[in-house]
């Protein structure tokens, strides 16, 4: 058996090195045209889609600046003024429509704030329990149920908030109305987890086991060695698991669309949850369908999609600042 | 199995090649996203006769291109306004309305709500925010929930113009999205109010009277009833009788036509 492979190993041995080493000019030719035609496709797959958000930037600021500068200078920055903190949103107007985004952008940060509240402490728990103390089994089991979730329609989810959790939270909670910012909260909550639970569980677990066998040695506890060195090591992938699941929350439509109600003002008092509130995203989704196109109602539907760009480009740099300074600790730099 | 996949594939071009030959005739139609249901529903009937396009743009671009004739057909949910008539007058086009079907929308309470009916002059003030307790209107001591559909509806549009006078709704108010969803929760909230068109009414919600008016059929067709309003077609001059256009223009009188109408939520012109 032995004697065959060896004989075979030096049978392929002899037919390398039997080729000519010098390529004819057309071998040459076509080795040079297929290395470098592979390059530039594999470039350009790669490049289409860095292309695609170079092009929605594009298209988006396209579309939202004839909103802002229209007029005189003084003009423009009144319309930004407004748009930025007025609160009455009343755009499709005929007589004297009012573009006030104010309670739309505070709307957006309600319910994701709201949904950070309960999916933060819930998600890194959660993770700290699957990465440490899990037995290996239960996390097998543990691990795909969670990430589910992330699977689940988001249409889905907002069939089972206007349908079950709204009833339950006018008949229990005796709210006045079941669709609202705790309704939208509580369900973007649920979608963010698999986020934050999946990549704040690899931040655990990547630290080392040498860190945690150097703390037990030290004789600290299992739960001081979770608190005081593994959590503290790994906090930045924990950041960023955290940011990731705000970016789900802030960029959901359907969910927030169906379960939040939609009107458009500020909660007062402004801690009252049981009211109803609209986001960027579910007021875009509500209103583009049908906006005249190129009229103001449509540029500044536009303007609200900048916004929520804007806002997700930065909180992804965020949290790439901190899965890049992750990975450098976790590496001992 | 090559056999079957040549047949298929020929059948398929026979097919092709048929459909083509039969619709020769093209059908242009515009207008208004409230009609348009019905229109994308006639022209599905109609599909074999004839080959039909219908954008959905609003009713003011379906004028539009009438005049400009860049349609067969325009669908509208409301009449030509006069500037609209002269333009079209001063290209030689005449415009004939058909009112093809009445489009009524219907306020809905809370089965357990005592109210009965109430006024537009009432129902505005609510949406107004000046009336916020059912207590005020007979009621028990409720706060109400209002819920209005998406801005961007031609239901929205309907009951802007007839109850709110295209006044401003409160920023209290809720939108959802379609007219389902607008029953389940009125269905679901014992303080809400809401509306939605007559064909969504059922055992589950309380539809109010208006002034008075109960929501039907026959009020609605009859438009005794204040918020309903006709919904038509426009054509240049009366379509020559026997052309496709006559027979999608009248197509509402057919018990086909009246079904999908009924089918699309709006009321049939007819009183039987």
């Amino acid at each position: 058996m032995t004697e065959s492979l060896l004989q075979r190993d030096k049978n392929d041995a002899a037919v390398e090195f039997s080729r000519p080493l010098r390529l004819s000019v057309t071998e040459d030719l076509r080795g040079f045209l297929a290395e470098k035609i592979g390059h530039a496709t594999l470039f350009s797959i790669t490049f289409l889609s860095v292309l695609a958000v170079m092009a929605i930037f594009y298209f988006v600021i396209q579309e939202s600046v004839p909103f802002i500068f229209k007029g005189s200078f003084g003009e423009s920055i009144g319309r930004l003024t407004e748009f930025l903190t007025r609160t009455g949103w009343y755009p499709q107007s005929h007589d004297n429509p009012e573009y006030g985004a104010l309670s739309i952008i505070v709307g957006s940060l309600y319910v994701t704030l709201g949904a950070l509240v309960v999916a933060v402490p819930v998600g890194v728990l959660a993770a700290v329990f699957l990465s440490d103390i899990a037995p290996f089994s239960l996390r097998q089991i543990c691990k795909p149920i969670i990430e589910i979730l992330a699977a689940i329609p988001s249409v889905a989810y907002g069939v089972f908030a206007v349908m079950i959790v709204a009833p339950w939270m006018q008949n229990t909670l005796g709210f006045t109305t079941g669709t609202n910012a705790l309704n939208a909260s509580l369900i973007l909550s649920i979608m963010a987890l698999p986020t934050i639970i999946s990549v704040a569980e690899d931040a655990l677990s990547a630290v080392g086991r040498e860190v945690r066998e150097a703390s037990y040695g030290l004789g600290a506890t299992r739960a001081e060695t979770m608190l005081k060195v593994v959590i503290p090591a790994s906090h930045s992938g924990i950041v960023a698991a955290i940011i990731l699941g705000m970016m789900r929350a802030i960029g959901e439509t359907m969910v927030v669309w169906m379960a939040s109600g939609n009107a458009s003002r500020i909660p007062s008092p402004w801690w009252d949850l049981s009211q109803s509130v609209r986001t960027l995203t579910a007021t875009i989704a509500g209103e583009l369908g049908e906006v005249p196109k190129n009229t103001d109602h449509f540029h500044v539907l536009f303007m609200i999609a900048l916004l929520l760009l804007l806002f997700t480009f930065g909180l992804n740099m965020v949290s790439e600042f901190f899965m890049a300074r992750f990975k450098k600790k976790s590496r001992g730099l | 199995m090559m056999k079957i996949t040549v047949r298929i594939l020929m059948m398929f071009v026979i097919t092709l090649l048929a459909g083509n030959a039969m619709a020769a005739e093209k059908l242009q139609i515009d207008g208004s996203t409230t009609v348009g249901p019905i229109g994308d529903a006639f022209a599905e009937a109609f599909k074999d006769k004839v080959s039909i396009t219908v954008s959905k743009t609003g009713s003011g671009d379906g004028a539009a291109a009438l005049v400009e004739g860049r349609c067969d057909i325009a669908m509208m949910s409301r009449f030509m306004k006069d500037k609209e008539y002269k333009a079209a007058v001063n290209k030689d086009i005449y415009p004939v309305a058909h009112a093809i079907a009445m489009d009524g929308v219907c306020p809905i309470v809370h089965p357990s709500n005592p109210v009965k009916g109430l006024t537009s002059d009432q129902i505005r003030a609510i949406y107004k925010g000046e009336i916020t307790n059912w207590k005020d209107l007979g009621g028990a001591d409720r706060p109400i929930v209002m819920i209005s559909r998406d801005t961007s509806s031609g239901t929205y549009e309907t009951f802007h113009k007839l109850v709110m006078k295209k006044e401003k709704m409160t920023d209290s108010v809720e939108y959802v999205n379609s007219n389902p969803q607008a029953h389940a929760r009125v269905k679901s909230t014992v303080g809400a109010i809401g509306y939605v068109g007559l064909g969504f009414l059922d055992r589950n919600v309380k539809a109010l009277t208006i002034d008075g008016i109960k929501p039907s059929q026959s009020t609605i067709s009859k438009g005794t009833f204040p918020v309903s309003r006709p919904l038509f077609l426009f054509t240049n001059g009366y379509p020559k009788l026997g052309s496709v256009v006559h027979a999608f223009c009248t197509f509402h009188l057919t018990e086909e036509g009246q079904e999908i109408i009924e089918d699309k939520g709006f009321v049939p012109v007819t009183d039987y």
